[in-house]
């Protein structure tokens, strides 16, 4: 009879659905796991990243080189920007987190700290982190905001130092991810620190083709370039100096949930931060980004490379 | 209810409503990407559903355009072709045309095939030639559905011309996108709040259109079956 | 593609993920369409304000809905599922409606001389005859529902739609055809599985002209006296005949 056809059709998709569901969630890794992990589960920490290349590929270090000494991981990539991930490890949704210090500072831990070498602001943010979470040691790598130009404007315009844009800036697009225009170390940091306005802001990507391209096509003629995108130098680009050090120490380090963070969990991030240098993240975004190799083949070969693994 | 306490207030607050990030800005931007893609959908679905549907041919592709079109995701065809072409305009305009095409399409062959065939057959019989079948019987008879096509390509193209400040455009989409990557909800909410009125604006005009153009015989006739 | 070999872990997980994501949502819709359905045709003033309110949720743009949701339900599957589940109903009630009021007269009454009590001459008479008109709908849905998923990217939920931003960030535009391919792959998937479950499902249809359908379809669509302030409204309806591509709603972003 045509109604008990229909009963087993509708069973047949029901359980197929909860299949899908089992395993989606069953994994975990991947951009959808749903519930945040509460802090008080035993030893398995979540990792998160950014939006950005860069950082998920920090967090598939980190996940990998724990993964690798028995801790039990769970992955939750491409959350967005540190306005939207940051609540979440101070919550403690998220674990750990690879950060940048000084952007991490003043974005969202004291945005009128003038700390500006790594010491200074690794100081500062360990006096006024909330005291849920707390950073581990910082490595050597740095990957900074820059203001880009290209060389060839950078001729034209006698361009060596953020300063020198003085001349041009009010004639001038800038372009940059969404948030620098409201971040302290953004627009008004430009303002503020060397009496720039320009004519107009354009938001683009993270540091990302957008970018790229609109400073090839000269949709903007300045921008917010993170300086170990490998496109600076094949694409012919300018990274203007920072003589007042608007742009703090960006050194890259791990953002810890205090209770997810046992000895285990230390020892090893602290590890991987004493190894990382900024050459090497040029080098692992060139193999992202103009070599498209994948993120775990990636991570696995510098950690392999670098004996933490 | 906070979202909707959220939106209010920023579409309340006056400074939304000037400079080059006001709502009056961005409106304008983003019907402009909308109705540059309509255009060329229209140019190309009308003529190529008027022929299929009149000349009783195609609809297995008429068939299989429409599935392939409610499949194929926007997001992802917009990136595709900006990767591909370096950011050219071709970005965001081949994927809303792309994504307005089908339902023009097929509403159109659909309208002009249901066309009763005594009406046709008739219009022959008087001597009218294919065009003038065509002008004068079919396309009024199918202009009801023709409307509908377009108005429902409208609502999509508005919905999704969203994503093309994903690309680093303008439009309605950038309070959606700067407001994420700044974690500023408010702007996030009120912007939602414009795209879902304007959707709704254009699905009224639309409505509105429909009872103005279709002859009211027509109109009568549809309601009556 | 060997990049699509070697990165096939990821891309199953994202895979699962999105059916996931895409179907959940037009499970609950057609469990909520049919007895939602069933009373609209039975209380027929319950019929215009609920086809007000499918409309509505018919012409809201996907994303927009996703973000309304964050205030509510944070970053969760929930935020995506939701949504789409609001976007099957509208597709799926007016679909069952239409479905169970082309019944024929006859059959109806039919039914009742053999003494079918009212509920069982729903369930058992007038559902199953409504099944073609029902998994029209439910292809729409399913279709719409998998191309949407990949929008929730954007809030960092979408499943294959991963590839779209990981692409565009890197670059990579094999990753992006990767993604195209497959949710295109599996809305076509999907849709084949429902025309053989209305094949299986309605055994009496085989040999059936399709033309007599799609003029009631042309009668319904343009119907006007139930569709009140909202006109022609089953344009996503696509009625059987073989098609379904009638109206060519959904997919919007």
């Amino acid at each position: 009879m045509p109604y008990k056809k229909i009963t087993a059709a509708g069973l047949a998709a029901v359980a197929c659905v909860a299949v899908a569901a089992c395993s989606s969630s069953g994994s975990g890794s991947g951009s959808s796991s749903s519930n945040p992990l509460s802090p008080s589960a035993s030893n398995t920490v979540v990792v998160g990243s950014a939006n950005f290349p860069e950082d998920e590929l920090l967090a598939q270090i980190y996940a990998d080189a724990l993964q690798s000494k028995g801790v039990k991981v769970t992955t939750k990539f491409n959350i967005g920007a540190r306005e939207v991930y940051y609540p979440e490890v101070v919550k403690g949704a998220i674990s750990i987190i690879p950060e940048y210090n000084g952007a991490l500072l003043t974005t969202s831990v004291d945005k009128t700290s003038t700390a500006a070498s790594t010491a200074d602001v690794d100081a500062a943010l360990k006096a006024k982190l909330p005291s849920s979470v707390e950073i581990l040691n910082s490595s050597a790598a740095q990957d900074k905001d820059s203001i880009t130009v290209t060389q060839a404007n950078a001729a034209k315009y006698h361009l060596t130092s953020i300063a020198d844009l003085s001349s041009v800036a009010k004639t001038w697009v800038i372009g940059g991810p969404s948030e620098f225009e409201t971040r302290t170390d953004g627009i008004p940091g430009l303002k503020k620190v060397y009496g720039l306005t320009f004519k107009s802001f354009s938001p683009l990507d993270e540091s990302g083709p957008i970018t790229l391209a609109a400073l090839q096509n000269g949709k903007v003629q300045a921008a917010d370039v993170f300086t170990t995108t490998p496109q600076i130098i094949t694409d012919k680009l300018l990274s203007l100096s920072d003589p007042k050090n608007m742009f703090a120490a960006q050194n890259v380090l791990p953002l810890v949930y205090k209770k997810a963070a046992s000895a285990k969990v230390v020892s090893a991030l602290n590890a991987v931060s004493a190894k990382l240098t900024t050459a090497d993240l040029l080098a692992m975004n060139k193999s992202l980004s103009i070599n498209h190799e994948s993120y775990t083949t990636v991570a696995s070969n510098w950690l392999s490379q670098n004996g933490l693994k | 209810m906070s979202y909707f306490s959220d939106a209010w207030q920023w579409l309340i607050s006056s400074q939304n409503w000037h400079g080059s990030n006001g709502i009056p800005e961005r409106l304008l931007q983003h019907l402009e990407f909308t109705g540059l893609a309509l255009i060329i959908a229209l140019v190309i679905a009308i003529p190529a559903g008027l022929a299929m549907g009149h000349l009783r041919r195609g609809g297995f592709v008429v068939v299989t355009i429409a599935n392939f079109g409610r499949a194929l995701p926007t997001l992802g065809l917009v990136v595709l072709v900006f990767v591909l072409t370096a950011g050219s305009a071709a970005s965001w305009l081949v994927p809303l045309a792309a994504l307005a095409i089908p339902p023009m399409l097929v509403n159109t062959y659909e309208g002009v095939l249901q066309v009763d065939r005594e009406l046709t057959d008739a219009a022959r019989g008087m001597g009218m030639t294919e065009w003038q079948i065509l002008r004068k019987v079919e396309i009024p008879v199918a202009l009801p559905l023709i409307l509908l096509g377009i108005r429902t390509s409208a609502i999509q193209v508005v919905a999704t011309a969203t994503i093309a400040a994903y690309i680093g455009l303008g439009g309605l989409g950038r309070y959606i996108i700067d407001g994420l990557a700044r974690n500023e909800y408010n702007v996030v909410a009120g912007g939602a709040a414009v795209i879902v009125l304007l959707a709704l604006a254009v699905q009224g005009l639309f409505m509105l259109l429909a009872i103005v153009i279709v002859p009211v015989g027509l109109r009568r006739q549809a309601q009556a079956s | 593609m060997s990049w699509a070999w070697q990165n096939r872990d990821q891309i199953g997980h994202l895979l699962l993920s999105h059916l996931y994501l895409a179907l959940v949502p037009v499970v609950f819709g057609i469990v909520v369409a049919i007895p939602v359905g069933i009373m609209c045709v039975r209380w027929r003033w319950t019929w215009p304000p609920i086809l007000s309110l499918t409309s509505i949720f018919y012409a809201l743009p996907s994303l927009a809905l996703y973000l309304v949701l964050i205030a509510y339900t944070g970053l969760t599957d929930w935020t995506v599922i939701i949504p789409l589940t609001l976007f099957s109903l509208s597709v799926l009630i007016p679909n069952v409606v239409d479905g169970l009021r082309s019944v024929p007269q006859p059959v109806q009454q039919a039914a009742v001389a053999m003494g079918f009590g009212r509920l069982r001459q729903t369930i058992q008479v007038e559902l199953p005859l409504a099944v073609p008109i029902i998994i029209a709908g439910l292809r729409v849905a399913t279709v719409s529902s998998i191309s949407l998923v990949s929008v929730g990217q954007l809030i960092g939920i979408g499943g294959l739609g991963y590839f779209f931003t990981d692409g565009e960030q890197r670059d990579f535009s094999t990753e992006i055809y990767v993604g195209l391919v497959l949710i295109i792959l599996l809305a076509l998937f999907f849709d084949g599985l429902l025309v053989l479950a209305r094949r299986w499902l309605t055994p009496w249809e085989a040999g059936r002209a399709p033309r007599g359908e799609r003029r009631r379809a042309v009668t319904v669509t343009l119907g006007g006296s139930e569709a009140g302030l909202t006109g022609a409204h089953a344009h996503h309806a696509g009625h059987a005949g073989g098609g379904g591509g009638h109206g060519g709603g959904g997919g919007h972003g």
